[in-house]
């Protein structure tokens, strides 16, 4: 394997573990994810087999304590992870997104013990999936309309409602889910095969169609009482999201990388005019625009791997990460395509497949517009959300 | 069962290499240097047979102290000990020869594995080195083997199909592509041998009996020429023919 982009010699700034296992997932990409996500993605289906594969690798749990079946390692090593899983493709990073950071940290941070040694070795072995319910068909950037709700009874809570955009629902053993007790919002751990639960796939997408999307449908759904969290109002599913969106803030480098890595090698080949395209100006400017911003990405996610792993990290900061890495990944995707002519629609090459998920990559966790207005908001001290 | 693992750091076989100032040497900017291909086949072979039969497995590499991320690999994939012989860049395979087999001398192990060769300088003469010096039966270029109690049988790939041959412990084994599928190394096995020691001692630096004069890399130029079944590419065929190979 090549090595990768690393135009200020970053990895310096990283210690052994952390390359060591940062290329121990890309290799392990290279073997068992890039060979067949193009077939996968075409035919719209998550390759299961790859489950119990990350498993072993330790790809779950990864910040987790070992008590728990987690591996104890540092936040930049899952972030590393993360942008060696979207190399292959969003879907991967997206899987490993929500079981460590919407689904496992929730229930190491907000669940009774008995719940975290129930359900944490087997989310981090692989034996079980989770999935996190905050998204409805009517709530996205405003999670705090929501509709689902939750009643208190002699014996638990009665839930009631629906979610959308769901990764993984309907393959969840396990869902974490958010809705209004009296009003305020409260998280719940919903089992599958509660009575009156229900997690159908949504079809017909044109992105991120190697991953598995579903809703979420709660009709008197009967949930225990020590399945609530221990955590009340909107920053129970914001801690979370938090999590995750450092997550997409390395993983979209990753995409990034693979279309650069891609364009940069089919133009210094692609033979127009006698010359290979990589000698032309236009082609140049766009490789380094790509390359350029990818290394100001790999800077801004060094940064904030280190507050993560020091805990000092600001929900806006990792506000500007997101925004900024899906953005330029975005970009540079489109870019790629362009260089790679009409061979960038083919499957044959990665560009075309990462253009269509970074732009779900965009508008998820968090649109682009939100996070501009998180910034702005926190710049200013003037909301603009409403 | 003590099995010794040799192992060495090369450069990834991906490496566009750039030969150094000197002309004799990689330039080593930019080059990712990754734990020698056929060193992990023999690792993953040690593994197997300490899971099997219980011991451990000890890696070991002749290097600059940049070689203790090959090693630290080596102990995320499972070895139970590491050690450094810490020295120059060696000078050649004799000298990394000699200071293996001195290890080898104190630790007495059962079967020593390497891989057949490294893929930097491929002068594949380690593993039969290593063997003459210990005076240990060596088998190379192993690609499948099978040890009980202390026969060993083993298949080794020959030009055009294979031989299989046997000895007995201990001896020494290089490993060919084939013998098994490595194992990736997992988080929590790289959290432990991060907290793992590697133990280092001195090497001998020995002087050269080989020297490097020069390095050079091959130039690529597009010779050939690719034609369909076009008028004007039928035309051309024909002229090329005719002009350049003078055939017609």
């Amino acid at each position: 394997m090549q090595k990768s982009l690393d135009y200020l010699n970053l990895d310096e700034l990283y210690s052994e573990e952390e390359i060591l296992f940062r290329d121990t997932v890309k290799s392990f990409v290279y073997d068992e994810v890039s060979p067949i996500i193009d077939e996968y993605y075409q035919k719209g289906i998550y390759p299961v087999e790859l489950t119990p594969k990350l498993a072993e690798l330790g790809i779950f749990g990864i910040t987790v304590p070992t008590e728990y079946g987690g591996a104890g390692a540092n936040y930049t090593m899952y972030g590393l992870a993360m942008q060696e899983l979207e190399r292959g493709d969003s879907a991967i990073r997206s899987f490993a997104s929500v079981q460590n950071s919407l689904v496992m940290y929730p229930i190491l941070k907000y669940a009774n013990e008995e719940l975290k040694s129930k359900w944490l070795p087997k989310l981090a072995n692989g034996t079980a999936i989770g999935c996190f319910g905050l998204t409805e068909p009517d709530y996205g950037s405003n999670p705090s309309g929501m509709i689902t709700n939750a009643v208190e009874t002699e014996s638990g809570y009665l839930l009631n409602g629906a979610k959308m955009w769901i990764t993984n629902g309907t393959v969840a053993d396990i869902a974490v889910v958010w809705a209004k007790l009296d009003g305020v919002v409260n998280g719940f751990l919903v089992e599958k095969g509660t009575k009156g639960f229900s997690a159908p796939e949504m079809k017909g997408k044109y992105s991120l169609r190697a991953s598995v999307t579903s809703e979420l449908i709660f009709q008197d759904c009967e949930i225990p009482k020590e399945n609530r969290l221990n955590v009340v109002g909107l920053r129970g599913p914001l801690s979370c999201l938090s999590q995750a969106r450092f997550g997409i803030a390395y993983g979209a480098v990753g995409a990034a990388l693979s279309v650069y890595e891609s364009a940069l090698e089919y133009s210094k080949t692609r033979i127009q005019f006698d010359k290979p395209i990589a000698s032309f100006q236009l082609v140049q400017q766009k490789l380094v625009y790509m390359m350029n911003e990818i290394t100001k990405a790999q800077l801004i996610n060094y940064r904030l791997g280190r507050l993560m792993d020091e805990q000092r990290a600001l929900p806006q900061q990792i506000s500007l990460a997101k925004r900024n890495n899906v953005e330029i990944a975005l970009e540079s995707a489109r870019l790629a395509r362009e260089i790679h002519g009409a061979n960038g629609i083919l499957g044959e090459y990665p560009v075309m497949r990462h253009a269509a998920n970074l732009e779900s990559v965009k508008t998820y966790e968090g649109t682009n517009d939100i996070h501009t207005l998180i910034l702005g908001q926190d710049i200013t001290g003037f909301s603009a959300f409403a | 069962m003590n099995i010794l693992v040799c192992i060495s750091r090369v450069p990834d076989t991906a490496t566009k290499v750039i030969i150094g100032s000197d002309g004799k040497s990689i330039d080593p900017k930019g080059v990712k240097y990754i734990l020698n291909p056929y060193d992990e086949l023999a690792l993953e072979e040690a593994l197997r047979l300490r899971e099997k039969n219980g011991g451990n497995v000890t890696a070991i590499t002749v290097g600059t102290a940049e070689a203790t991320e090959t090693l630290r690999n080596a102990l995320a994939m499972g070895a139970d000990n590491a050690v450094l012989v810490k020295g120059d860049e060696p000078a050649d395979s004799y000298s990394v020869a000699v200071n293996l087999a001195d290890y080898a001398k104190k630790m007495n192990p059962d079967v020593i594995f390497l891989g057949k060769q490294s893929v930097d300088f491929d002068s594949l003469q380690l593993p039969s080195m290593l063997a003459e010096i210990l005076g240990l039966p060596s088998i190379s270029v192993v690609s499948k083997l099978t040890i009980d109690g202390t026969n060993v049988s083993a298949e080794r790939d020959i030009e055009g199909g294979k031989e299989v041959v046997s000895t007995t412990l201990p001896c020494v084994i290089s490993a060919q592509k084939g013998l098994n599928d490595p194992r990736y190394p997992k988080l929590p096995d790289i959290m432990k041998a991060k907290k793992k020691p590697i133990e280092e001692i001195a090497s001998n630096n020995l002087d050269a009996r080989t020297v490097v004069h020069k390095m050079e890399i091959p130039l690529k130029e597009r010779k050939a020429k690719i034609l369909g079944d076009s008028v004007q590419d039928i035309e051309m065929l024909v002229t090329l023919l005719h002009e350049d190979a003078k055939v017609i």
